[in-house]
């Protein structure tokens, strides 16, 4: 852009491509150790392991209980995103189209548990669901995980509903539309497109949503990234190369799921910024 | 066309219409079916995130025994406990910072890229796997039969394997793998939200790159990093997998989670799990409003010498 | 089901008024539409002319008074029990849907027979010439083609009532001009009733039946084109019907009429509203205010720029009052000319 840059400016852009390009280097470089070390029979004081095998994902498969692993971590992720949905977005329509009193204190309410980490909301809210008898059980590792995801669809859906013109809905209304064909002909169609984007972002964080579930799964209602942490907590009895096997498959799952969504949305919006 | 005398203008049921119905009143305030859509969204976050802090709270001042005080008594006698913070603040603090100042940079430059997406793109895989894979992945990565030390090994940069992992050098690096991109993203929505023709202006104007970026680009970040920095320190400041997977749980990165972590689901003392959590939060609380009140100090600055 | 029935004599408003917070948006507004009238409400931007219509429609919630059709009070119904239609100032056509689709909205709505629809959709498509777009998306077409499938739409439900929302501002000059012709066209062949909202006096001149001037979220004056351009009955309205002359001075009765002196001169005039002596407004159209050499008022041109058919000038009078006028020749900035109007155009309001 600047043709016209001077050394100094040229050694600082330079400076500034090395950093990255050793940042993303580390990167890979980590991700690459696991998938090798997940496939590899032995590895000691060489580059690459001595040989290569699929039999550390067999023993996962076997030993880990992967397979009930895998469906209630699909349970919960499912029941998260649906419910997320069917909460945040009737929420997000009434906070884009209606002025009502107490409406920046709700949008406060909505920012506070995006704001705040999980961890430190997780504990008193794993002592409530303790006080319930919900926790341990599913039920209460999907109400754990709604608190994040209710307001992160209601933040990510009011600017997109904000952006479609009032007047399609007003039209729809004075040709006679009800609420229920609005919502079926006009507003679910309009809205499909944020709701999939938001859906999605729901989808992979609570994926890789530990803190939350950690606090609040028992043995039977574990996810994927929990089991994982308890595999690398217990290291010493397992062979690592198992563990890192078990890293892929939490790896793949997410990662594809993640390419599915940045189909539909911009990566920035992962962090929770709404912008263009 | 129709040129008939109107109809008397004069409304007989005026008295009627005097007397709007509730429902009426009320629509025309914003309270009508629309709005009620927004309830079960308010009713849910309170029910189980402003209700539980509450809850929190009051449980942390009901300890089994002793008075209403005896947990943060307890806490802030017993240096195993109120080290934590301490212990938190200094791998929190210089990980934010390092962060943030190689976001900024980092940034300012991607922000010239034609092709940003496919950067963008790979930043967000460490973000989405989380901080546990991460852990793992350095555990392998940089353990003493790892690629780094097989690379210092081979080079002769070093004798003998080094340590990088369970201490805080760990859990440092895991920070930074997942903090940097999520730092970096932020920042990049900020940086790409400044108009370009500012920074053109300022260039035709004669400034060059340095004073572009003291003068223009960073009083109008200004707001936008202290967001950034109120972020990323408290997820640092939470810091919980990566301290117990690849750093000294029991040592140097017994972190405040660790403290609260072990409280609730160790000795089961749920009062004082919650006293620790809710120090937690007024730590975090009191960092991010220090920072807010920065920005209103150093945002007023560059407006009025901006004129000079 | 909805009141779409043709067979009303009249809506009324009664005195409905509608408050944002501390803000009177409309206030105390009454008003009778008949059954194949053609209404305007014409006024500057922001004043009720738009909340007047969205509280028709049933958009917005009255706070004060009260609607009715014939005896059915309709206020407490939602725009979908009304059974009116509208188009829209940016037409507010379903993006995702065909012209086809959209424009049968409102019939599916009521639950017609298929086949009715479909005939009465070919109909109405017909109608606005655009039998060939039937299958487009709204986004492929031109703003002028939006504008039919907005008013096929509205049209094809044979409402009693049809609500238009500026619905020509956004297209260029020579597609407003077709247009309106058009939508003149199409109520002439309905026999519905229609309300128009618009802030162009020509649009409301040439389209209405009877014109509503509001101002400040009150109505001004209501009455046909013709006595709305020639005789205003507040300078509020004059000042919005083209009477860029608006002079304040004393008026006293003369034989005949009465008198006023503007720019030193004295002219004869037309009183007003009871407005024969004391404090005053005098209003004068440009095109009425011409030079002649044995015209009152002395002036110097200050500027004059070429219209096609006269010059549109401004003159400066000694005692520094600007003056708008027409001229047929052409006289430059500098000259020195005498202006005068005939007294039935002037017209003198009591100043308030």
């Amino acid at each position: 852009m600047w043709r016209n840059a001077g050394f100094g400016e040229r050694a600082w852009a330079f400076s500034v491509w090395l950093f990255t390009g050793f940042f993303l280097l580390n990167l890979f470089a980590l991700i690459a150790a696991v998938v090798v070390d997940s496939f590899g029979t032995h590895w000691f004081a060489t580059w690459l392991p001595a040989g290569f095998t699929t039999r550390w994902y067999a023993m996962v498969w076997n030993e880990f209980g992967l397979a009930p692993l895998l469906i209630v971590t699909a349970e919960v992720v499912a029941a998260v995103t649906v419910l997320a949905g069917l909460i945040g977005v009737p929420a997000a329509y009434a906070m884009a189209r209606r002025e009502f009193p107490g409406k920046r204190a709700a949008l406060l309410l909505f920012l506070l548990p995006l704001l705040v980490p999980p961890f430190t909301y997780g504990i008193p809210l794993a002592t409530v669901l303790y006080r319930a008898h919900l926790a341990g059980t599913i039920g209460g590792v999907i109400l754990a995980n709604l608190v994040p995801t209710v307001p992160f669809v209601i933040l990510i859906m009011m600017p997109f509903i904000d952006q479609i013109d009032p007047r399609i809905e007003a039209a729809a209304r004075v040709f006679g539309a009800r609420t229920p064909r609005l919502f079926a002909r006009i507003l679910i169609p309009l809205f499909a497109p944020g709701i999939l984007s938001a859906l999605l972002l729901v989808l992979v964080r609570t994926i890789g949503m530990f803190e939350l579930t950690f606090l609040t799964a028992g043995p039977s209602s574990q996810t994927l990234v929990v089991a994982l942490y308890y595999a690398v907590f217990a290291a010493g009895v397992r062979p690592a190369q198992s563990i890192d096997a078990m890293a892929v498959v939490y790896m793949g799952t997410t990662l594809v799921w993640l390419l599915v969504t940045l189909r539909f949305v911009n990566p920035a919006q992962i962090v929770g910024r709404t912008g263009p | 066309m129709n040129s008939a005398a109107p109809l008397p203008e004069t409304a007989a049921p005026r008295a009627v219409a005097r007397a709007a119905p509730l429902r009426t009143r009320l629509r025309a305030r914003g309270l009508d079916g629309v709005t009620l859509l927004a309830l079960p969204a308010v009713l849910f976050v309170l029910a189980l995130f402003v209700y539980p802090f509450l809850y929190g709270l009051y449980l942390s001042f009901a300890p089994a025994k002793g008075g209403a005080l005896a947990n943060y008594a307890r806490f802030f006698s017993q240096p195993f406990l109120y080290d934590t913070i301490a212990t938190t603040l200094l791998l929190a603090v210089p990980v934010t910072i390092v962060n943030v100042a190689a976001a900024v940079p980092v940034a300012l430059r991607v922000r010239l890229m034609r092709h940003q997406r496919l950067l963008t793109t790979v930043l967000v895989i460490p973000i989405t796997l989380g901080t546990v894979l991460v852990a793992e992945g350095l555990l392998t990565y940089l353990g003493p039969r790892g690629w780094v030390n097989r690379l210092l090994l081979d080079f002769g940069l070093s004798d003998r394997p080094i340590r990088l992992l369970h201490n805080y050098w760990g859990v440092f690096l895991s920070l930074v793998i997942s903090g940097f991109p999520f730092t970096f993203l932020l920042v990049l929505s900020y940086v790409t939200g400044i108009d370009p023709s500012l920074e053109n202006a300022a260039a035709i104007l004669g400034a060059r790159a340095r004073a572009r970026f003291a003068r223009i680009l960073l009083p109008l970040l200004v707001p936008g990093l202290a967001i950034t920095l109120a972020l990323s320190f408290v997820q640092a400041f939470s810091v919980f997998p990566s301290a117990v997977l690849v750093g000294a749980p029991a040592g140097a990165t017994r972190v405040i989670a660790i403290a609260a972590y072990q409280a609730a689901f160790e000795q089961y003392d749920y009062s004082m799990a919650s006293a620790i959590a809710m120090l937690m939060a007024a730590v975090q609380l009191l960092i991010v409003v220090a920072l807010l009140m920065l920005r209103g100090l150093v945002y007023r600055g560059p407006a009025a010498t901006g004129k000079g | 089901m909805a009141l779409a029935s043709r067979d009303f004599r009249a809506l009324r408003l009664d005195a409905i008024g509608r408050a944002f917070g501390a803000v009177q948006a409309l206030r105390e507004v009454t008003l009778t539409v008949e059954r194949g009238e053609f209404v305007a409400l014409l006024g500057p931007s922001g004043c009720g002319k738009s909340t007047a219509l969205n509280c028709i429609a049933g958009l917005l919630a009255l706070t004060e008074g009260s609607i009715w059709l014939d005896d059915r009070r309709i206020d407490p119904l939602g725009p979908e029990d009304r059974g009116f239609a509208m188009v829209f100032q940016n037409y507010a056509l379903f993006p995702h849907m065909n012209v086809r689709r959209n424009v049968g909205f409102g019939l599916v709505s009521q639950r017609r027979p298929k086949a009715e629809i479909a005939r009465r959709v070919e109909e109405a498509l017909a109608l606005v010439r655009l039998g060939p777009q039937a299958d487009n998306l709204p986004g492929q077409l031109s703003g002028g083609q939006q504008q039919r499938v907005a008013i096929a739409r509205a049209i094809v439900v044979e409402p009693p009532l049809v609500l238009m929302d500026e619905p020509l501002s956004n297209l260029d000059a020579k597609l407003r001009l077709e247009m309106r012709a058009e939508i003149r066209r199409i109520h002439n062949l309905l026999g519905c009733a229609t309300i128009y909202v618009t802030h162009d006096q020509d649009e409301a001149l040439s389209l209405a039946d009877r014109i509503v001037v509001m101002r400040d979220g009150a109505v001004r004056q209501v009455g046909p084109p013709e006595e709305l351009y020639a005789r205003p009955a507040h300078p509020d309205v004059a000042d919005f019907m083209g009477y860029r002359n608006l002079v304040r001075t004393l008026v006293h009765p003369a034989p005949g009429g009465v008198a006023v002196t503007v720019a030193g001169a004295e002219l004869l005039g037309t009183p007003v509203a009871a407005a024969t002596n004391g404090a005053a407004i005098v209003a004068i159209r440009p095109e009425d205010l011409t030079p002649s050499a044995d015209a009152p008022i002395v002036a110097v041109v200050a500027s004059a720029e070429y219209r096609g058919r006269d010059f549109a000038g401004v003159a400066r009078a000694a005692d520094g009052t600007e003056l708008y006028f027409r001229a047929e020749t052409r006289v430059r900035p500098g000259e020195a000319i005498r202006l005068g109007a005939p007294a039935a155009r002037v017209l003198v309001y009591a100043a308030t």
